[in-house]
């Protein structure tokens, strides 16, 4: 169905795994309606044009910039936030090396770069220590300097590595 | 920062589609990945009163041979692009180049079309269609025309389109035997927009290299061809005389604009550099 027009526009999307109906504004970025309307706080905004990844999202599998997409273009689609992957458990063995090397100082890129490194986990089970670091390229964050996120991934790939050879 | 106000579409047809932007014209912008667009609204730099997104159009979609040519529809995303074989197998070019655009989660959303459409200067694909003389396919109210690449990029992101227009593919040329391809660019951060960068496709035959095209992006308003150093090369063993022939030809075909962090002496530094690796790596 065409949608002709309009400022505010009536959309669903499947958030989370629910469901979800709301009017939004075209201008309003899917990140925003997710921590305005949703209450969905973890996907931080920081730059605000694509390029620090704070905002990362999952849409349809995929991982994208959530101020990058608008909440109208998500119509129809199925979108996953860091709330939604930490309850269902897919980011439990990322989140608990995260904690193991103190992957984080302020913890704000964090979510971003969980939902980053999920992606390459889940893709690229074979990944290369570079390949983690071009994975996460996109992705700033301002207090670790990058090398314990970086062990934090290897060693989740290591230990994903070592159960599938079992 | 936020998007000023705007109205949105989401067209379902090609006939709606180019209705709306001929009812619209300047006032409308086409949305297609967003990667760019959207940013350059949160930034305020533009503020149209409609975008219309034309993702829901399957014209504008899918990878094909046809006609001794590939055919690329300018919704496919640049991750299809990546993990195209077809695109692979006939058009290395753009294999070797679309790594180097930004970063995952946008090119699991930007777009060939988006790119071509909207010619940042330091952007992939321009110089890679520049390079292998694509042709691009642009739909209007009045039916389809051809553009060849070189006719295309007008300006600092200026194009042929009009903006009653909507590009729908690119074709590319298929590899043909002997052909080789480098892409190479230099960038401060993995996936930013390159200081340099170069696209090189030629003719490859016992260490000689004929028929060679190299085209420059991050150097000018827009991606631009290297005619005199290309000659430079032409029939010759690749050589390290001829590589140097090559990069002090280059001095007369690119005259750089400085940016923020380079200036023009730099960036033709740079581009020479790029040369030289491009032409080792197309006889590697």
């Amino acid at each position: 169905m065409s949608q002709a027009p309009a400022t505010e526009i009536e959309t669903t999307l499947v958030l989370n795994g629910t469901p979800v109906t709301r009017r939004v504004p075209a201008r309003q970025h899917l990140v925003d309606f997710l921590r305005e309307e949703m209450g969905l706080t973890g996907s931080h905004t920081a730059c605000e044009h694509g390029v620090c990844g704070a905002c990362t999202l999952r849409v349809d599998g995929e991982i994208v910039r959530g101020c990058l997409m608008l909440a109208v273009q998500a119509h129809g689609r199925r979108v996953d936030t860091i709330e939604g992957l930490s309850d269902s458990g897919e980011l439990a063995a990322l989140q608990s090396a995260f904690h193991e090397r103190n992957a984080l100082q302020c913890g704000f890129c964090t979510p971003g770069m969980l939902m980053a490194a999920l992606d390459l986990v889940q893709r690229r089970p074979d990944a290369t220590r570079e390949q983690i670091r071009v994975h996460l390229s996109g992705n700033y964050c301002r207090c670790t300097g990058y090398h314990a996120i970086v062990d934090a991934v290897e060693a989740v790939l290591e230990a994903q590595r070592r159960g599938a050879k079992r | 920062m936020k998007a000023p106000s705007f109205a949105y579409a989401r067209p379902d047809s090609l006939g709606e589609a180019l209705a709306l932007l001929a009812r619209h014209g300047e006032a409308a912008r086409v949305l297609a990945g967003g990667q760019s667009l959207l940013a350059s609204l949160n930034m305020r730099l533009s503020s149209p009163e409609l975008l219309v997104d034309v993702t829901g159009l399957k014209e504008l979609s899918g990878i094909r041979v046809q006609n001794e040519l590939l055919r690329i529809g300018a919704l496919t995303r640049h991750c299809e692009i990546e993990s195209s074989a077809m695109v692979a197998q006939h058009v290395p070019l753009l294999a070797q180049a679309v790594p180097h655009v930004a970063h995952v989660a946008i090119r699991n959303a930007g777009t060939l079309g988006g790119s071509l459409a909207l010619a940042d200067p330091a952007a992939e694909y321009p110089a890679c269609a520049l390079a292998l003389d694509a042709t691009l396919v642009i739909a209007g109210t009045r039916g389809e025309r051809r553009v060849p690449a070189r006719d295309f990029f007008r300006g600092l992101y200026s194009t042929a389109l009009e903006p009653q227009e909507l590009l729908l593919a690119a074709e590319f040329p298929l590899l043909k035997p002997g052909y080789r391809s480098a892409f190479l660019e230099l960038a401060r951060r993995h996936g930013d927009y390159a200081i340099v960068g170069v696209a090189a496709h030629g003719r490859v035959d016992g260490g000689k290299i004929s028929d060679l095209r190299l085209a420059y992006l991050g150097v000018g308003a827009t991606a631009m061809r290297a005619g005199r150093a290309a000659a430079a090369v032409e029939g010759k063993p690749c050589s390290p005389q001829t590589v140097a022939a090559a990069q002090a030809a280059l001095g007369e075909d690119l005259d750089p604009l400085p940016d923020l962090y380079h200036s023009a002496a730099a960036k033709l530094h740079l581009a020479r550099v790029l040369t030289g690796r491009a032409l080792a790596a197309l006889v590697q």
